[in-house]
């Protein structure tokens, strides 16, 4: 009995841990609640495309400790990929989203095979120069991206046309990215990438292709942002350069690592909640919440480089 | 088994190793002494392709392996420990080990199975019951079993030791030299050491290196006669 009830709790943790309930428990209940507190549910699908987002940063940061300054990058060549699909192919959505998915994975495999032999401070400033030349094209290639007005005329599917179907739509693929990305960073690929981070000169001698993990990550990282990004051209029914600025990702760099993305799986999960509240409601008194958020960063790299999660101890990565 | 021959390294205008050739036979502990400085280390690192030579060969069963990447070495069966400790610390001992088996590495790029398996390495190394416990959080004379555990984990046919008991005390000295003469029955070992006494009572057969050259090599009982060994350790073989 008792051996059933651990196994019961082995099962839960592979597939359904705590704060992941609580997470899907936060945004299938938002609805509901989130104009009783004076906000609005379009706010609710801002912030689950954006842990989408933040999470698949998080494999590459948190996990293969890889910085990339740069990810805006994909995401928008996401958003761009949705937009020109709809316009330029067919309107089904399956197919936009995996145009989105497949252009920000074949973006970021490109980029991923130029940089995943460097570390550090090099592979930073890389994904830096190759987010910026992203950005630049995405603005001077007028005849394909419309300049800096973007892709203004994407439409959403019939099915999709209320915010509330909208809603629940994004929700089932937050579910799914959500437990995907959770089973993958348990999985022997995700503990093996761990590893690598933890000691790459012991993983060579092990016989692990460290470059063929880090290129992959970096991958499935940008595939993932580039869902998200195609997400967001749907929602915003627009795909533009601002989201591919080095400011923008910032954000998501940001996101992580205020939630803790470097301790727990979670970390991205509570940075961007966190952001949003700060930009809708610190952005409700004062145009400058974005010092107070940026001031919180420092704070946090300053004093509690664990991040959010650190401080309430949220073991949520399996027992390592 | 293996064999490294007339090896030559330089790092810039420094010469490391010169015309260094070594055999190591199958089922046998062979040990490589010297001085600090010697070339021990660089030649480990040369067999196991942590740097290519500049000149010479390396065979293993026959195969020519030299200047292939550590990886390729690794798979072949070739395994080592590292004098500075190189081990995944913020996983549990246990984790440790499971990365380095094959079976794990066998199924690396799979992204939706379960990350696990058994192995009896941390029983062997005097680990069992700390399972659970981080590597980072081990004490030193655990850290340098597990060093060696995680090498055992990938089930090498042969298997490189560079200064198992590096900082360790007699007590915890004895217990790794009891680990190394099991493990000496089964697997064909190579270890560089600077405790000779320890050395002398493990090695089959024993290289002594210094300014990057072979200057002796025997048994035990023939080194023992060396001009060389007896006049840096006359006190220490006792």
């Amino acid at each position: 009995m008792l051996q059933e009830q651990t196994m019961l709790l082995r099962t839960m943790h592979g597939w359904a841990p705590a704060p992941m309930l609580a997470t899907f428990a936060l945004f299938a209940s938002l609805p509901f609640w989130i104009k009783g507190v004076g906000l609005y549910p379009y706010l609710g699908v801002e912030v689950m495309i954006w842990i989408i987002y933040a999470l698949g940063f998080n494999l590459l940061l948190g996990y293969g400790g890889l910085p990339s300054f740069g990810h805006g990058a994909f995401f928008g060549v996401g958003a761009y990929a949705f937009g020109l699909a709809q316009l330029q192919l067919s309107p089904n959505l399956w197919l936009c989203l995996a145009a989105a998915v497949f252009a920000g994975g074949l973006a970021g495999a490109l980029v991923a095979a130029f940089i995943s032999h460097r570390r550090g401070i090099y592979y930073a400033l890389l994904t830096i120069a190759f987010g910026q030349i992203f950005w630049f094209v995405a603005i001077k290639w007028h005849s394909v991206t419309r300049g800096e007005d973007g892709l203004l005329n994407i439409k959403r599917p019939a099915f999709l046309d209320d915010l509330n179907s909208l809603y629940w739509f994004c929700f089932a693929v937050f579910v799914v990215v959500v437990v995907l990305l959770w089973r993958l960073v348990n999985a022997p690929f995700g503990r093996v990438l761990s590893a690598i981070r933890q000691n790459e000169t012991r993983a060579r001698f092990v016989g692990y292709h460290v470059w063929l993990y880090k290129w992959l990550a970096f991958v499935l990282s940008a595939l993932i942002a580039g869902l998200a990004g195609g997400l967001f051209a749907l929602a915003q029914q627009s795909a533009y350069p601002n989201v591919m600025s080095l400011h923008q990702s910032g954000f998501v760099v940001m996101m992580a690592l205020v939630g803790g993305g470097l301790v727990s799986f979670w970390g991205p999960v509570i940075g961007a909640v966190l952001f949003f509240i700060a930009r809708d409601l610190l952005g409700a008194y004062t145009e400058a919440w974005l010092l107070w958020y940026g001031l919180l960063f420092m704070a946090i790299v300053l004093f509690r480089p664990e991040g959010l999660a650190g401080i309430f101890n949220v073991r949520s990565k399996p027992a390592a | 088994m293996f064999e490294a021959n007339r090896l030559h390294k330089r790092f810039g205008q420094h010469v490391v190793l010169e015309d260094v050739s070594l055999r190591f036979e199958a089922g046998r502990l062979s040990g490589i002494m010297g001085p600090n400085g010697a070339g021990k280390t660089t030649c480990f690192n040369l067999l196991t392709g942590r740097y290519a030579p500049d000149r010479g060969k390396v065979t293993f069963e026959g195969r020519d392996i030299t200047g292939l990447p550590p990886r390729a070495i690794a798979r072949l069966g070739i395994s080592r420990s590292f004098q500075v400790m190189n081990l995944f610390d913020d996983y549990s001992a246990q984790d440790n080990v499971r990365v380095a088996m094959p079976a794990t590495r066998a199924r690396g790029f799979s992204m939706l199975g379960s990350f696990g398996g058994e192995s009896d390495v941390l029983a062997r190394v005097g680990l069992a019951g700390k399972e659970n416990v981080k590597a980072k959080s081990l004490s030193y004379g655990d850290r340098r079993a597990l060093e060696i555990g995680v090498a055992l984990a990938a089930q090498p046919r042969l298997l490189f030791l560079d200064e198992p008991t590096a900082g360790l005390g007699m007590e915890a000295t004895a217990r790794i030299a009891g680990l190394i003469a099991e493990l000496k029955r089964t697997i064909t070992i190579v270890m560089i050491e600077h405790d000779m006494k320890f050395l002398f009572g493990l090695a089959d057969h024993i290289y002594v290196m210094h300014w990057g050259q072979v200057i002796a090599q025997g048994s035990p009982a023939q080194l023992r006669a060396n001009p060389w060994v007896q006049r840096s350790n006359l006190g220490q073989l006792g």
